[in-house]
């Protein structure tokens, strides 16, 4: 259920019942909680936790135990009572003495387990937002990321028959050049797309084109997967550089019908 | 044998070590080697001197050096270098330590002003002496600023002789202002110090005030300078289509077409919106560790209480200006994707998004610090034990926001990780690395400080409002509402399109705010006259709370540090954004360990200085010097006077 390793979640679960129940000690209450969570991140999810985030976890929990212990004179005077006892009082002596041999191996044993850990390469996250340049040429074209239009968008409204023509052109170059992979309905889910992964773009999604410049979108066609830039890297990307298979305008064509087609409009300088 | 015979001994022998040392050397150069031939002894019986091997290559070496100098044309430098550390480095780590002291001088006025202001309203003169306490750090402080000041303008001009040069072309008109309004800022900073006491209270209130306002628009006129190298132009709708345009303040060559344009330029008001908030902060969280430093080495009960009232005076001016500071912070960030998609991708989702983890850890650790604060600050009155059973819920609630917060989206994983989970985000967590889930989280976090707060105000009193039952009701039914509220933006974020996700982030924000302000108005007239269970008893905080109050102010430095580098480093090799290319072997972007390694050296640099001042400000309150007592035949001699 939820991912999540029931058995272990729930016998953690009948502990902390167990402590409610008898009324445990603080002390015992904060060991358990760091031990608790610890058994959590480590073994409660069906998929493990990778262990950097199962360290910033800990940390955190650890910094608010002791933050809770030391909240009031009392409280910290309650917490290392039992402590106090131990150290102080014979009785508790051969435990003591346990307790000063068991931390020790404790710590040879964390010692022991990084050194034994078995080597591997290090993962490599993929970036998924490509941050672009701030300017591309395209056929000898520079085009500024920040400042960069559509150069056709204005002749909807000066133009709008000259701009049918470029919308008929663009949707000639979608549907001999992109629908395989984007799809009929751009829903990013062509005949291809299955054997892709990164899966492509969907262009119906309104976090997609509208949250973008043309420039953005004009870069992303004319470089494609090789075009992506440097940090990040390994990119995946199977998307063509189309500047070595379409002139400049076909480009910026298919630009206006894939806004076009979704009844977007691209993102504007300055819009939030 | 005694210490001081030893000490001694060893002082003999390295004294007598660096004689022989030095007769040695001198041995060994006159008794060099020699051409034994007769023709060179014939010529040292004549008086002719003969050169050594080694000083004939001296000699050689001093003349080629000089006959290359001669042949070399002069050329203007573009950049020079700095052993071992570099020149980024350099300029990087003299720019913070300037803005460091320069944050917490323009903060520290701030906050003396309304605390005086205050004491004058409500004639209590331990205001005025708070306020004149903080006063005291601002003089070191001012020159320490100045100092980093001139460094800072020396190593631009020695290391990137070419840039300044071109920033020179753009802002020189507003130097000689600038330059004006420091004059100003000395001239009412130091009769505001020393003429406490000396004026009239209106007269040095005015001053205060006049203080502040020369302090901020010095602030206004270098903030233009650094938020031109990052968006050098400004936004408007200069077509009248309603959708806003970039007007460009430099030419394509980066000649300069506006001076107006350049300065008010597209991130110019965010920066100085969130650099005035952040510098109370600031400033309130170093007065706090001032207070701490001197709590800490307080010997009397007296001194104790002053230093407890003031490190808690700084650090409620610290936090009370910290809650609203993300909101500030968000609309910095949207103000520069909107300006340029490439650096606020670049920001948030990019090389530079990890950083953002790391922020979301130390800003955890001040809500945590903060709120530790002032439990322990419960101990200082009587009846505080009434409210300690809460404290386990909001540590809670806490250490929840805090993990969700610093949950990253992309986690650093294994290939074994990465593997098992199908890719770099967790099937589960990653639902926790969203903004949906991170808004949430921060509008929590600010309302259990809040709630931490209410609380340490109401330890010790008892409301005697005819009508305390209904206004607390209506109090719990506010606050309830806004994290449910919160809650549910949060939850139903999920299920809805990007586009209406991010709008999502206002109503949370507002219903935090509006909150707050409703908490505080029914709180003023509902425990105005409350009747005390017991004595506030300043000066009686545990050590730790004082460390405490230190941690806050080092997570406040290391976190303006670590952001003041994520805004200037996303223009990566640009010196000026779009415009100008920074071409130096430098111009590459560290990795985020080194810029990190860079930070906390920076601070810990800062904090050493900060001791400097500290130690320099606490002479004031000092025993003026005397001759020791001399024992003389049973008698004591004191001042050079028979007793």
């Amino acid at each position: 259920m939820w991912g999540l390793n029931l058995p272990i979640v729930l016998a953690l679960a009948a502990i902390g019942g167990v402590l409610v129940w008898r009324r445990a000690h603080t002390l015992v209450w904060l060991l358990y909680s760091l031990g608790a969570l610890w058994a959590f991140f480590k073994f409660g999810f069906v998929v493990p936790i990778p262990q950097s985030v199962a360290t910033i976890y800990l940390a955190i929990t650890g910094l608010a135990l002791v933050a809770y212990a030391s909240s009031s004179r009392e409280r910290l005077a309650e917490t290392v009572q039992p402590i106090k006892r131990l150290i102080l009082e014979p009785r508790y002596r051969l435990a003591l003495a346990g307790l000063l041999v068991a931390l020790p191996a404790l710590a040879a044993y964390n010692a022991y387990a990084d050194l034994t850990m078995p080597l591997e390469a290090p993962g490599f996250g993929r970036e998924i937002h490509p941050a672009p340049p701030p300017e591309i040429t395209v056929h000898d074209e520079t085009v500024n990321m920040t400042t960069g239009d559509n150069p056709y968008l204005h002749y909807k409204a000066d133009d709008p028959e000259l701009y049918g023509k470029h919308l008929e052109n663009g949707r000639r170059v979608y549907y001999e050049n992109c629908f395989w992979c984007h799809g009929d309905g751009m829903g990013g889910d062509g005949m291809f797309a299955h054997g892709l992964n990164p899966v492509p773009s969907n262009f119906n999604d309104v976090g997609t084109l509208p949250a973008l410049q043309s420039s953005f979108v004009h870069w992303r066609i004319a470089k494609g997967g090789p075009g992506l830039p440097g940090p990040g890297t390994p990119w995946d990307s199977a998307m063509p550089a189309w500047e070595k298979f379409l002139t400049t305008e076909e480009m910026w064509d298919v630009n206006l019908f894939i806004y076009d087609f979704n009844g977007f409009e691209p993102r504007a300088l300055g819009q939030h | 044998m005694n210490r001081n015979r030893i000490l001694f001994g060893i002082g003999v022998l390295a004294f007598v070590s660096v004689i022989v040392t030095v007769r040695l050397g001198g041995f060994l150069v006159d008794n060099e080697y020699r051409q034994p031939d007769r023709q060179v002894a014939a010529q040292e019986e004549q008086g002719e001197t003969e050169l050594t091997p080694r000083q004939q290559g001296i000699v050689d070496e001093q003349a080629a050096d000089e006959a290359e100098a001669r042949a070399r044309p002069y050329e203007e430098a573009e950049y020079r270098t700095v052993p071992f550390v570099g020149s980024r480095v350099t300029v990087w780590v003299l720019a913070q330590l300037h803005l460091l002291f320069a944050a917490f001088v323009l903060a520290v006025p701030l906050f003396a002003f309304i605390i005086e202001f205050v004491g004058y309203v409500k004639k209590e003169e331990r205001y005025n002496k708070l306020a004149y306490e903080f006063t005291k750090l601002l003089s070191v402080s001012f020159s320490m600023t100045a100092t980093f000041g001139a460094f800072l303008t020396f190593g631009l001009i020695i290391l990137y002789p070419k840039f300044t040069n071109y920033l020179m072309h753009i802002f020189s008109p507003t130097f000689l202002p600038y330059v004006l309004l420091f004059f100003l800022e000395a001239l009412f900073l130091y009769s505001y110090y020393y003429g406490w006491g000396k004026f009239g209270p209106k007269m040095h209130l005015f001053l205060g005030f006049m203080l502040n306002i020369v302090g901020t628009a010095i602030m206004f006129i270098a903030n233009a300078w650094l938020t031109f190298m990052m968006s050098p132009g400004r936004r408007d709708d200069v077509d009248g289509d309603g959708v806003p345009d970039f007007v460009s303040a430099v030419s394509e060559s980066g000649a300069l077409l506006s001076l107006r344009d350049a300065f008010f330029n597209f991130t110019w008001m965010p920066i100085n919106i969130h650099r005035i908030i952040a510098n109370v902060a600031f400033g309130g969280s170093i007065a706090a560790a001032y207070a701490a430093f001197r709590y800490l080495q307080a010997k009397t009960d007296e001194e104790k209480a002053h230093f407890d009232w003031m490190g808690y005076v700084g650090n409620f001016v610290a936090i009370i200006a910290f809650l609203p500071l993300p909101f500030a912070g968000y609309y910095l960030a949207a103000e520069i994707y909107a300006f340029s998609q490439t650096l606020g991708i670049q920001m948030m989702g990019g090389t530079f998004s990890w950083l953002f983890v790391i922020q979301a850890a130390l800003i955890g650790n001040l809500f945590l610090g903060a709120n530790y604060y002032l439990w322990l600050g419960m101990g200082r009155m009587e009846g505080g034990v009434h409210f300690q059973k809460f404290i386990k819920w909001l540590l809670i609630a806490i250490a929840l926001c805090f993990a969700v917060w610093a949950t990253p989206r992309y986690a650093i994983s294994s290939v074994s990780e990465i593997a098992a989970m199908g890719g770099s985000s967790h099937p589960q967590l990653s639902y926790l690395g969203q903004m949906s889930a991170k808004n949430t989280a921060v509008n929590i976090l600010i309302l259990s400080t809040y709630m931490s707060f209410l609380l340490y105000r109401r330890t010790g009193r008892q409301s005697v409002h005819p009508h305390r039952q209904l206004l607390t009701r209506a109090q719990a039914i506010v606050f309830s509402s806004a994290a449910a509220l919160v809650i549910f933006y949060g939850v139903y974020g999920y299920y809805v399109d990007a586009a209406i996700r991010i709008r999502f982030a206002i109503p949370q924000v507002y219903s935090v705010l509006a909150a707050l302000v409703v908490i505080t108005v029914i709180d003023l007239p509902l425990y105005r006259n409350a009747a005390q269970s017991g004595e506030t008893k300043w000066g009686r905080m545990p050590a730790v709370s004082q460390y405490a109050l230190i941690f806050i102010a080092l997570s406040f430095t290391w976190l303006m540090g670590l952001m003041g580098y994520v805004r200037s480093g996303l223009r990566q090799e640009w010196h000026v954004y779009g415009v100008i290319l920074d071409t130096s072997p430098d111009a590459y972007t560290p990795t985020l360990g080194f810029a990190t390694q860079v930070v906390s050296v920076t601070v810990l640099i800062f904090f050493g200085l900060l001791g400097v001042v500290f130690w320099l400000s606490s002479l004031g309150g000092k025993k003026d010097w005397e001759p020791k007592a001399v024992a003389d035949g049973g008698d004591r001699l004191e001042g050079g006077q028979a007793a």
